[in-house]
């Protein structure tokens, strides 16, 4: 007992140490090493554990290494051959022990914690309940209990268990947000996952697939929007508003027949293609084209019109592989077209 | 002609080197591309496809085609040597070995030129190695060509577990086997088991993908995790197939170049057994984000952490190895001394990953290939360019240049870790792996590029060992027996490099380390455990390269069975499995000729052994 609580003593500077250095890594909102919420903290403290026990055991074997590489060189005068030695039962089995004890006390942490977010939330009444599905290469979040669908800006409020179901529409993808916790697979029909995750703050997070499902794998990105409640309410009201259509009625026409063939702005369209409600707002087009009009900036983006225009001028070109039709090869729309359907959509936006 | 029709094991050798560092050197440009398309963010070097193609390609070919037949060249140079034996149990087979692993890999780099590389990552994950989403032949090249070279490997580990037990010198027990010979033997075990995991998930999607079979599909009833699961049940073990070689050849440079016997030997047989066993039984922890529950996630989770116990003991045997002894640091030494750090640094990282909850955000990411390339690159090849120097004056009877392999290995390993320990953060501050670019302002940028840096230094260092190999061969043969000086293992005792027939007289072994044990008794050479008599050879054979040339053929066929060439002719061939038929009956027809034909091969008689003045 004794000789462990001095292993204890001595590991707690370096836990220390290792928080404000790894705390210092990589942007707030992406970076696991600056954990935003419960599930993301857990998985942190886990980390620093692991980290700490395996910083202990590289400074031994370095230490040991450095010693014997040192003191043990082959000198001039080296001409008689060195006692051979057969092993030592002592030293093996301590050094057989000792590592048998790390792995048991980090053992100990893994079970707990995978218990933990193991747990399924998908029937407690408080948690906001989200089915998540991947398409190649779009988010769909759809709330059961709101009945709202939208795509690539998941809309959470703050301190809720948000409980998910994710399953994928093709591939198999991973969701991921790195900064309020770890992944979990999208598998197809049958093998449905639950997850659950919490935000403690507001803000936006970034959220990536991170299971190769194809060409525009890199690009597959989403975020997570962390509200107050009453911004959250205020959104799931606002998403139910109709939206007004198009005035010009030849570009109506188009709009109607090409666009909202695939996707759906307000309560008309279809369900193949990402929902476009509120574009106009939205943290990026695409996933990966930062808006101007989001609320994350840390860098800045383009007006959210530039970056429609550019995504329905070239879809293959910004994301290689996607399956919407070229607007001006496949569809056959104009350059005034796309640029009037890009100014309309800029201006669809939600006020939560 | 001589090379395509040898049987000898020490020539086989001699092949899978030149053809596994040729695939290693492909391999190799596939990751500087890789690295040069990573250099900075949004670039657009090559385009997202290719980028999946060069991934996909890169780990296929590195673990498959690469590194297993660089060990496979050492374990055929030294086994029956270390051992005492005058080839392998079967030396038919082992060409045979050879030449599908040749055969099969060729097949898979044609993919380069005929429409499509594989794409689906070198596991191949369904449904996106499915054809819905993976439309060219690429994944066939996959399937049909990994499934050729895998016979050959699987060939390769068979003749092994035959070799090493029935043909060991008279006195070799199990317990006074050279370390090297000990993880062969080992390793050899663990392909007879999971190789034939790997090759029933490639006939499963192999039969998904051209004969419309549903294994991995949904609406027709399949599962895609089951691929998962089968994928892993081989790929977990592989990795410590690949590993436990190079823990032998450490073993075996260490001890020889501290001049000591090795620590704690019989904790060493015992930790590489435990290790195989165990890696076995984690292969579901490639799978904790693929929702198995926290009760398997658990499970697998304690039994990963485990193999961190067996692995430690090695690590420290070999410090206590070097511990009071003399340490000669010349070019194969730093290579296993470099081994030694960063293999741990591989290991922790993997006991890190071992913790289900904490891999959840490790999982796909960066750190992850930190983690593997600290443990197959920092570990395997560190450890086979340590063998490779090591034994090379035993193969080749020339020793190579020294200064140039210090300067190699200070390139290699500088590179190494200014290439993979920066990625270890890269993953943890959020980049995914298997990425074809990243949006720029991530805080990836500047880690990106230091690690593209690192990796053309790891290029240069293998050229280097390349010029090494060159200005080496220009010198001429003729080391002696055992020309570090301190040999302690029966391959020293014999030239560099052996006759034919390696040993005029089998040795007695007399303990562990036979050969330094002699030494040390004051002997020049092995007490012969058999008078000298005339000496049973196998004769050469073209017959396996036949057979492989028929599999090759045949799989090339079975993958255009349903496409339209646009010509009547070629489809006649392909669509009515003419090609597949003309293939598998040369295969088979070489199968007959081998077994109707009875060759009882040829002897040396003592005179001419004598003649040559070749000792045992």
């Amino acid at each position: 007992m004794m000789k462990r609580w001095k292993a204890g003593k001595r590991l707690v500077p370096l836990f220390v140490g290792l928080t404000f250095l790894l705390s210092a890594c990589g942007r707030e909102d992406l970076s696991a090493l600056r954990p935003q919420g419960p599930v993301a903290q857990g998985q942190f403290d886990l980390m620093k554990l692991a980290i700490t026990i395996m910083l202990s055991v590289l400074v031994i074997v370095f230490g040991i290494a450095a010693y014997v590489l040192i003191k043990f060189r082959r000198k001039p005068g080296d001409k008689e051959m060195p006692k051979q030695v057969e092993g030592n039962h002592l030293l093996e089995i301590i050094w057989t022990g000792i590592p048998l004890i790390l792995v048991l006390v980090l053992a100990v942490a893994t079970v707990q914690k995978v218990f933990a977010y193991g747990e399924n939330y998908w029937e407690d009444k408080d948690a906001v309940r989200v089915k998540v599905t991947s398409h190649l290469f779009w988010w769909e979040f759809n709330y059961p209990d709101y009945d709202i669908t939208t795509a690539q800006d998941l809309i959470i409020p703050t301190n809720k268990k948000i409980a998910f179901q994710l399953k994928t529409a093709d591939v198999i993808h991973s969701f991921w947000v790195p900064s309020l916790g770890g992944k979990t697979d999208t598998n197809t029909e049958g093998t449905i996952n639950t997850a659950w995750l919490e935000a403690e703050k507001e803000g936006v997070y970034l959220g990536k697939c991170a299971e190769l499902c194809g060409p525009s794998h890199a690009l597959m990105e989403f975020k997570v929007k962390a509200v107050s409640q009453e911004s959250f309410d205020n959104w799931v009201a606002a998403i139910k508003q109709p939206v007004e259509p198009i005035q010009d009625p030849a570009l109506a026409e188009v709009f109607k027949t090409q666009c909202l063939s695939c996707h759906a702005v307000g309560d008309q369209g279809g369900p193949m293609g990402p929902n476009l409600t509120g574009i106009g707002n939205r943290e990026t087009v695409a996933g990966i084209l930062i808006n101007e009009e989001g609320s994350n900036k840390p860098f800045p983006g383009k007006p959210v019109k530039d970056n429609l225009i550019e995504w329905l001028t070239n879809p293959q070109e910004v994301k290689p592989g996607n399956h919407m039709p070229s607007p001006k090869e496949d569809l056959g729309l104009t350059d005034e077209e796309i640029e009037g359907i890009a100014e309309y959509l800029a201006n669809v936006k939600l006020n939560y | 002609m001589d090379w395509l029709t040898t049987v000898d094991h020490k020539k086989i050798a001699i092949l899978y080197l030149i053809a596994g560092g040729f695939f290693f050197g492909i391999g190799g440009i596939e990751a500087l591309l890789i690295r040069v398309q990573l250099w900075k963010p949004m670039n657009t070097f090559v385009t997202a496809q290719q980028f999946n193609e060069l991934i996909t390609m890169h780990g296929t070919t590195m673990i498959f085609l690469g590194v297993m037949p660089i060990i496979f060249a050492i374990m055929n140079a030294v086994i029956p040597l270390q051992i005492g034996a005058r080839d392998v149990a079967f030396p038919f087979l082992n060409s045979l070995g050879f030449w599908t692993f040749l055969f099969g890999g060729l097949l898979l780099n044609l993919s380069w030129f005929m429409g499509g590389a594989p794409d689906g990552g070198w596991t191949a994950y369904a449904p996106l190695s499915s054809t819905t989403y993976s439309t060219t032949h690429g994944v066939d090249f996959y399937t049909i060509g990994l499934q050729i070279a895998g016979l050959g490997t699987l060939i390769g580990g068979i003749n092994f577990l035959a070799t090493i037990i029935t043909m060991r010198a008279p006195g070799m027990s199990f317990m006074r086997m050279p370390m090297f010979t000990w993880t062969t033997f080992v390793t050899s075990a663990m392909i007879l088991f999971a190789f034939p995991a790997i090759t029933v998930g490639l006939v499963l999607l192999s039969f998904d993908r051209i004969l419309g079979a549903n294994f991995f599909n949904v609406a027709g009833g399949g599962n895609p995790v089951l691929w998962q699961h089968i994928f892993w049940i081989f790929g977990h073990p592989e990795v410590y197939i690949l590993i436990l070689p190079a823990f032998g050849i450490i073993s075996e440079v260490v001890s020889t170049f501290s001049r000591k016997r090795l620590f704690g030997y019989s904790s060493m047989v015992f930790a590489t057994i435990l290790i195989a066993f165990l890696g076995f039984m984690v292969w579901a922890h490639h799978m904790f984000t693929t929702g198995m529950g926290p009760v398997a996630n658990a499970l697998f989770a304690i039994a990963t952490m485990l193999i961190a116990v067996p692995t430690g003991i090695k690590i420290f045997n070999w410090l206590f190895t070097m511990w009071g002894g003399q340490i000669t640091f010349n070019t194969a030494n730093l290579f296993a001394i470099g081994f030694i750090p960063t293999f741990v640094m591989g290991g922790v990282t993997g006991v890190m990953l071992g913790s289900a909850p904490a891999d959840y955000q490790f999982h796909d990411t960066y750190f992850v290939v930190a983690h593997f390339h600290y443990v197959i690159v920092g570990g395997l090849v560190l450890g086979l360019f340590s063998g490779l120097h090591y034994w090379w004056p035993k193969m080749f009877g020339r020793v190579l240049n020294e200064t140039l392999g210090k300067i190699e290995f200070w390139t290699f390993i500088i590179g190494f870790h200014l290439t993979f320990f920066l990625q270890h953060f890269l993953g943890l501050v959020g980049m995914q792996r298997r990425v074809f670019t990243y949006l720029p302002n991530q805080g990836f940028d500047l880690m990106n590029m230091l690690s593209t840096v690192g990796a053309f230094l790891m290029g240069v260092g293998v050229i280097l060992f390349l010029v090494n190999v060159v200005i080496t061969a220009r010198k001429p043969v003729g080391v002696e027996n055992d020309p570090w000086g301190d040999g302690r293992t029966l391959e020293w005792a014999i030239p560099s490099p052996p006759p034919e027939y390696n040993f005029k007289q089998l040795p007695l072994v007399r303990g562990i380390d036979a050969y330094w044990k002699e030494k040390m008794a004051g002997n020049k050479e092995m007490t012969p455990a058999e008078p000298v008599g005339s000496i049973h050879m196998p004769s050469p054979t073209i017959i396996p390269f036949v057979m492989s040339v028929g599999l090759f053929i045949a799989g090339l066929g079975f993958m255009f069975t349903t496409d339209d060439f646009g010509n009547s002719f070629l489809n006649f061939l392909f669509n009515n499995y003419i090609v597949v038929i003309i293939g598998l009956g040369i295969t088979f027809g070489s199968m007959i000729v081998h077994s109707l034909y009875d060759d009882a091969g040829w002897h040396i008689e003592p005179e001419e052994i004598d003649g040559k003045g070749a000792e045992a």
